[in-house]
């Protein structure tokens, strides 16, 4: 499903243009507001529209398949996403996600654990094994002749 | 950049180069960092890694966990899983390697703030065997987040076009090269030691959506084979090219099928309301033998039987999610498995007015991918781990391609079937530490030649100068007498591969003529992307994702008609060769391609089992 933006929301941020995987939210130079510039090479993966501040981006399911009359809004807050659903029908359904625990920008960098022995970079454990497998060692095979 | 070719180029000089900052990049970030104090290590991506990659809609299930710490599962039984899905042919080094370390990768993501299930006791919610279900929708930037704390440097929006070879010896590594696709900068990454993470391909076959929904590909568009291309140009050893994907899933939106099947315990029939995969066994039998006897059936045979009932004329299949969603709770984990990670099928509900707890849906199977991560696993030949491996799969660091210093991981790697998100992050840490040690091994820096760097710079910009060139001929629009756009090509690949090659056009069939044919048509098309012209830099993106894809494609076609059996039906049939043929055939195709000649090499490697 494509996307498209409102005219009257859009304040050509660019949030939209920057996060977009495929490439292809752009900023019309003549208006400074953002499009879609190759609808066909959209996945409607929806992170142009989480990302908007301004809720300008909305989508409308690919015109092959996707009759028209229905919306899929998302709402993502730090901590959790809701979604509206409004069928073909009129009927709306509403669901609520947590995304994530805890803070964004938390995650340590892993150079703050003490740095590793030239024997641990010689081993086959990884950062933090095996405290981290939950098991007591790393499991092994004797390898079997070429 | 009046003539289309930007004036000064940027060097980045590092130890560790990331190409690719999706789940096998975020996780070679991270690990690197961890052994690697004091090394520069540079991550470099097409787009954001916030929701870059096949994850960037996020997740519903972490498909890839053992559970050794409450006694679930074995790294073995994975192996013997693998082994049975792929019709025997696995690498099972690498597999078990994975399956070995993949519980402390879930692990560190539970602390990192990844909402997983658990129940009373904390012990995680299983979807499947192998599934953990999680509320998956950061579950891009949860991990994006680690990898850019580890890492020197994340330069995003540059897409890699070329590995650089070194100067003094064409089989080692030296660095990258690429453009931004912003700025038109061209890119010159300098490394001692390159990682390959450029995840899998798409696009090569044609989708069975048109127009404007040609992007709803199951596997993202911007999967464009990047990882196959880069390494087979400079002629790294590649295996099971031939072993491409076909998923099943829900007509048109493409929701996956797995909460369905797994977690609700939902049926599939035939129109008539039969369970065609019990009822069709006996023919399958017949045809594959025993294979038609294992538990469980094998991904490529269940599309089989699919595929069979719908040619029968029994179709269309119906996924029975009315029998199964009988309270809100199920309701709303059959509404969430697509929010988090397909929202294009809750569109299609909505949009075709289909309330799955009332009526069911359509299943189709879809165009093929080739990937190196789910249930098939073409890609990279690597090094495996130095305690695991047969001699003849360990030449040296693990996850270390043919070519020295080059390393791979996720659906760049070949043989190293079903690691999907969790288990490719990890086979990213395993590459990682590889090169951890190979840096410390090799403290010299690779040299790079200058004249290959400036040829490589007139290459990359090449569809530009050819765009402003030919703009005198014609009046406007998009037809030019000797130029091509890169949707007009793609165009052309997938019509070639799926007519050809197997794809849905003509039901997954090929045979040697066709497949012949299909060759010569690629070869007018190599010889075409000489013709490609990029009127901006978002057109030379696609420039280059068109050149990788075709190589890629070239390499598909190669490996099928190589392999003269039928090995996963229901991935795709040689008819002139309908059968399993286990006697001449269990074992793995391999390619190499020269770069100094410009011939590709195929033979067979043999197939080991460990367990
Ligand atoms: C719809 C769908 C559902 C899935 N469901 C599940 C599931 O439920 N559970 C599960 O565990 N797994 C699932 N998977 C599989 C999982 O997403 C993949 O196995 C995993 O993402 C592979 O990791 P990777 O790093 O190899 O590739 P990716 O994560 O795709 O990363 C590749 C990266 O390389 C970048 N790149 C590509 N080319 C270039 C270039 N030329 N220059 C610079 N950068 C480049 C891309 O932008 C991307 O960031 C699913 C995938 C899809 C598409
Ligand atoms: S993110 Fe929203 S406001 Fe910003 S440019 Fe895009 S559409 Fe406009
Ligand atoms: S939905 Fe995804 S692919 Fe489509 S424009 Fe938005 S970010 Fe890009």
């Amino acid at each position: 499903m494509p996307t498209f933006v409102s005219p009257e929301k859009c304040k050509g941020c660019m949030q939209c243009v920057d996060i977009c995987p495929s490439d292809i939210m752009h900023i019309d130079p003549n208006h400074g507001r953002a499009f879609n510039v190759e609808p066909a090479m959209c996945w409607e993966c929806f992170a142009c529209v989480k990302a908007c501040p301004e809720g300008a981006i909305d989508v409308r399911g690919y015109a092959d398949f996707a009759p028209l009359g229905h919306r899929v809004v998302p709402n993502r807050t730090p901590d959790r996403i809701y979604w509206t659903i409004r069928m073909r029908d009129g009927t709306v359904k509403e669901f609520s996600f947590p995304v994530r625990r805890g803070k964004w920008g938390s995650t340590p960098s892993p150079a703050k654990e003490p740095a590793p022995s030239a024997d641990q970079i010689a081993g086959e454990l990884l950062a933090f094994e095996p405290d981290y497998l939950a098991v007591e060692a790393l499991p092994t095979i004797s390898a079997v002749p070429g | 950049m009046e003539d289309g070719v930007p004036s000064s180029p940027t060097v980045v000089d590092c130890d560790l180069l990331i190409v690719g900052g999706g789940f096998a990049g975020c996780g070679a970030a991270f690990e690197a960092r961890y052994w690697g104090r004091d090394l520069k290590i540079v991550v470099v991506e097409k787009a954001a890694i916030e929701r870059s990659g096949a994850v960037a809609q996020g997740l519903s299930a972490i498909n890839c966990y053992m559970g050794m710490r409450w006694g679930e599962n074995r790294p073995e039984d994975f192996v013997r899983y693998v082994r049975n899905d792929l019709m025997g042919l696995s690498r099972e080094d690498l597999v078990y390697d994975v399956a070995r370390h993949v519980d402390s990768s879930v692990h560190l993501f539970d602390e990192w703030g990844l909402p997983i299930f658990t129940d009373a006791s904390g012990k995680y919610i299983r979807e499947g065997r192998w599934q953990v279900m999680i509320h998956g929708e950061s579950y891009k930037p949860i991990i994006a987040e680690a990898a850019r704390a580890a890492a020197t440097q994340v330069d995003e929006h540059v897409l890699i076009t070329h590995l650089l070879p070194s100067a003094s010896d064409p089989h080692r590594i030296a660095g990258a090269v690429g453009f931004s696709v912003r700025d038109g900068t061209y890119r010159i990454y300098r490394a001692r030691a390159v990682i390959v993470a450029a995840g899998g391909a798409s696009h090569l076959f044609r989708p069975r959506s048109s127009g404007e929904g040609w992007g709803r590909t199951w596997y993202p568009p911007w999967s464009t084979g990047s990882a196959y291309a880069l390494l087979i140009r400079l002629g790294a050893e590649m295996t099971q090219m031939e072993n491409r994907l076909v998923v099943t899933r829900f007509k048109d939106g493409y929701g996956p099928v797995g909460a369905f099947f797994l977690y609700l315990k939902a049926v599939a029939t035939n129109a008539a309301g039969e369970n065609y995969e019990v009822a069709r066994r006996p023919s399958l039998r017949e045809r594959v033998g025993a294979y038609a006897d294992a538990t469980p059936l094998p991904t490529c045979l269940r599309n089989d039987l699919m595929l069979r009932e719908i040619l029968e004329g029994r179709g269309p299949i119906l996924m029975h999610t009315e029998r199964v969603i009988d309270s809100p709770e199920k309701e709303t984990v059959a509404w969430e498995a697509f929010l988090n990670m397909t929202v294009g099928q809750a569109v299609t509900w909505a949009a075709q007015g289909t309330d799955p707890s009332r009526e069911p849906s359509e299943l189709i199977l879809s165009e093929p991918y080739v990937l190196g991560s789910h249930a098939v696993c073409a890609g990279a030949w690597t090094s495996g781990p130095a305690d695991l491996s047969p001699e003849d799969y360990r030449w040296g660091y693990n996850r270390m391609t043919t070519i020295v210093g080059l390393f791979g991981a996720g659906d760049t790697v070949g043989g190293s079937a079903h690691k999907f998100s969790s288990g490719s992050f990890t086979e990213g840490r395993l590459a990682a530490k590889g090169a951890i040690r190979f840096l410390a091994d090799h403290p010299e820096p690779a040299p790079v030649a200058d004249g290959t760097v400036e040829s490589l710079r007139a290459a990359v910009f090449a569809p530009l100068v050819r765009y402003l060139g030919s703009r005198p001929k014609v009046t406007s629009g998009v037809v030019h007498p000797d130029l091509l756009f890169p949707d007009q090509a793609l165009h052309r690949l997938e019509k070639i591969m799926d007519e050809y090659g197997g794809g849905v056009g003509s039901n997954y069939t090929t045979n040697d003529h066709l497949l012949g044919r299909g060759l010569a048509q690629l070869g007018h098309l190599k010889q075409d992307l000489a013709a490609v012209g990029a009127a901006d830099l978002h057109q030379l993106g696609r420039a280059w994702e068109l050149e990788h894809r075709v190589w890629t494609a070239e390499s598909v076609l190669r490996h099928t008609r190589f392999r003269t059996e039928t090995r996963w039906p229901g991935y795709y049939y040689r008819a002139d060769h309908p059968k399993v043929d286990d006697e001449h055939w269990h074992c793995f195709v391999n390619s190499v391609y020269d770069p100094a000649t410009g011939d590709w090499r195929l033979f067979t490697r043999p197939v080991h089992a460990l367990i």
